[in-house]
């Protein structure tokens, strides 16, 4: 009886304890936001409500727009996105389905050292390979430009998404495979019917998460796209992105209006993300509740 | 370990004693004095604060000084915000910055900004309105200016950098600069991105130019040490070390070595012109 007591005791100080830090975090968030939004405010008051979200920026002239950097982020993580799913689903499939022990357990290893290097290697590899080589090719501009980024930053991005979809896919339940082996299902009928499908939300996840990684990647984007406060028409202009921005014009004074832009910019980085988080949590509920 | 840590601060005493009684003067403000000196802001200032800081902590190991870059306008905002010791700037703080941050401002160099291009680039002369059109976006290709048939690939720095403030005031005159430049966010990613670049043309501090790039004339004037120092080369600025109020005992005396004559020998070795 008493042993019973002091279990219930312990657990509601646990469930305190734990719903004490649920609660510090959502308010640091939520503060965070409202911080932001409070130091944007003097673009706001300056007239600008929308047309901040809608211009384009040129200081000297008084326009103070993040339309370009908001179009360069989201080119910038859709591209890199668009070529590193294929390849991570590729990858992931190599090390649970389609390749031999040895190989498969070797691309794994490698996959997990890749997560681990830090993001100013890209980028340097990056200023002295791939920055020189999209010029030579290209012969349209320094080569600083939204494809060198987008190249890297799909390097980047890819191991995160590898390791993601591995997980999401050897949670498939062996009985599934082999009910489909003993169907007389080949390596790439169970792969394409079986598996993808079975393990849609892990795999949709990484991908969300991986965009959110993109999304906020400061140091790829600041060393490789150029910078140019310009909306990008094409792979091969340079652009800046909002992470670029606020690294970029965080040393202006502080007092100017140029200043207040960055945290519009942290606001749309922040919603942008949010929203992301909140998309991927709703479509992982509502895929494990259809599940069979 | 306590009587190691003891034999080794009597043995750097012992060797820096000598030295000391030869370069009598600067290096002994800090005698007697511990404590951290923590400096950021401009990039161009960067490799004298290193070698100064070098020469101070080897004989005064109490002392211990910290460098950051981050450009001009961090360097003001962290020093006014009481975040570090000394804030760097290449261009004068403004009037307001001075009075909302109460600072104290100790000019010790004059520096040039240069206007640098690859080395294998065959242009090595421009006229000011050359410079001017090509930074506009009007001039985009090197034939143009006497050069071989390529594309220009504009670079200019960061909204707070001092070095792009003084050449915009004083080699575009306040002109446009093409949005579509690419933007690099300080001196050494200046040089970098030229150095990597054959089609290149950007600005940076003399004081930070080495082979890796080719400065070019400027309507006849080479950009040098000298040509900074008689006033030919106009597109010249101060460097500035920046404190909130009057500083500490122990960062006048890191200041005043700049005007020391070892600390503007220092200043000249960097390329920079010692003032006053």
């Amino acid at each position: 009886m008493k042993r019973q007591d002091d279990g219930s005791r312990s657990e509601r100080a646990a469930r305190m304890i734990l719903g004490a830090a649920v609660i510090t975090a959502a308010v640091l968030t939520g503060a965070i936001f409202v911080y932001m939004l409070v130091l944007s405010f003097p673009l706001f008051t300056h007239g600008q409500v929308f047309r901040v979200l809608i211009q384009d920026w040129a200081p000297l002239q008084g326009r103070y727009g993040i339309r370009p950097m908001i179009g360069a982020s989201l080119a910038l993580s859709s591209g890199a996105l668009a070529l590193a799913i294929p390849a991570s689903l590729g990858c992931a499939a190599f090390v649970t389905i389609f390749g031999r022990p040895k190989p498969a357990f070797f691309v794994r290893r490698f996959v997990q050292t890749m997560t681990s290097i830090p993001t100013v290697v890209y980028g340097f590899v990056g200023v002295f390979l791939v920055v020189p080589t999209v010029r030579d090719l290209v012969q349209a501009g320094s080569g600083r430009c939204l494809l060198s980024a987008l190249l890297v930053l799909a390097l980047m991005i890819t191991p995160t998404m590898v390791l993601f979809f591995i997980d999401a896919m050897e949670s498939v339940p062996k009985e599934y495979v082999l009910a489909a082996s003993a169907l007389g299902a080949g390596p790439a009928e169970k792969f394409l019917w079986v598996v993808l499908p079975c393990a849609r939300a892990g795999l949709i996840t990484g991908v969300l998460l991986a965009f959110g990684r993109a999304f906020g990647d400061t140091l790829i984007s600041l060393m490789l796209a150029g910078n140019a406060a310009v909306f990008p028409s094409s792979l091969f202009h340079s652009a800046r992105t909002l992470t670029a921005h606020i690294a970029l014009v965080i040393a202006a004074d502080f007092q100017s209006l140029e200043f207040a832009s960055i945290f519009v910019c942290g606001v749309v980085l922040y919603a942008v993300n949010a929203a992301v988080a909140l998309a991927a949590w709703s479509l992982r509920s509502r895929l494990l509740e259809n599940r069979p | 370990m306590k009587t190691r840590t003891w034999l080794f601060t009597i043995l750097c005493v012992a060797l820096c004693l000598p030295a000391g009684e030869v370069f009598a003067g600067a290096y002994d403000a800090f005698q007697g004095k511990e404590g951290t000196i923590k400096i950021s802001g401009g990039t161009a200032h960067i490799p004298v604060m290193q070698a100064l800081a070098k020469e101070i902590m080897t004989r005064h190991p109490g002392v211990r000084i910290t460098i950051a870059g981050g450009g001009s306008g961090v360097g003001i905002k962290q020093v006014g915000e009481g975040l570090v010791d000394i804030g760097n700037s290449g261009r004068k703080p403004t009037d307001e910055e001075i009075a909302a941050y109460n600072l104290k401002v100790h000019q010790w160099a004059l520096d040039g900004v240069a206007v640098v291009v690859h080395p294998q680039n065959p242009v090595k002369s421009l006229s000011l309105q050359q410079v001017q059109a090509i930074f506009a976006g009007t001039v985009t290709n090197w034939k143009e200016v006497g050069g071989p048939d390529k594309a220009i690939h504009v670079f200019t720095r960061d909204e707070a950098s001092g070095t792009r403030e003084v050449f915009w005031e004083k080699a575009l005159k306040k002109g446009p600069v093409a949005a579509t430049a690419d933007v690099v966010p300080s001196n050494g990613a200046m040089k970098t991105a030229v150095a990597t670049d054959p089609g290149a043309i950007g600005y940076m501090s003399v004081g930070h130019m080495d082979a890796s790039v080719a400065a070019v004339t400027l309507d006849g004037v080479t950009p040098s040490v000298e040509t900074v120092r008689n006033g030919t080369y106009a597109v010249s600025r101060g460097l500035y070390s920046n404190t909130k109020g009057e500083p500490s005992a122990l960062v006048k005396a890191f200041l005043d070595t700049l005007y020391s004559p070892e600390g503007r020998a220092i200043i000249e070795a960097q390329g920079f012109i010692p003032v006053p």
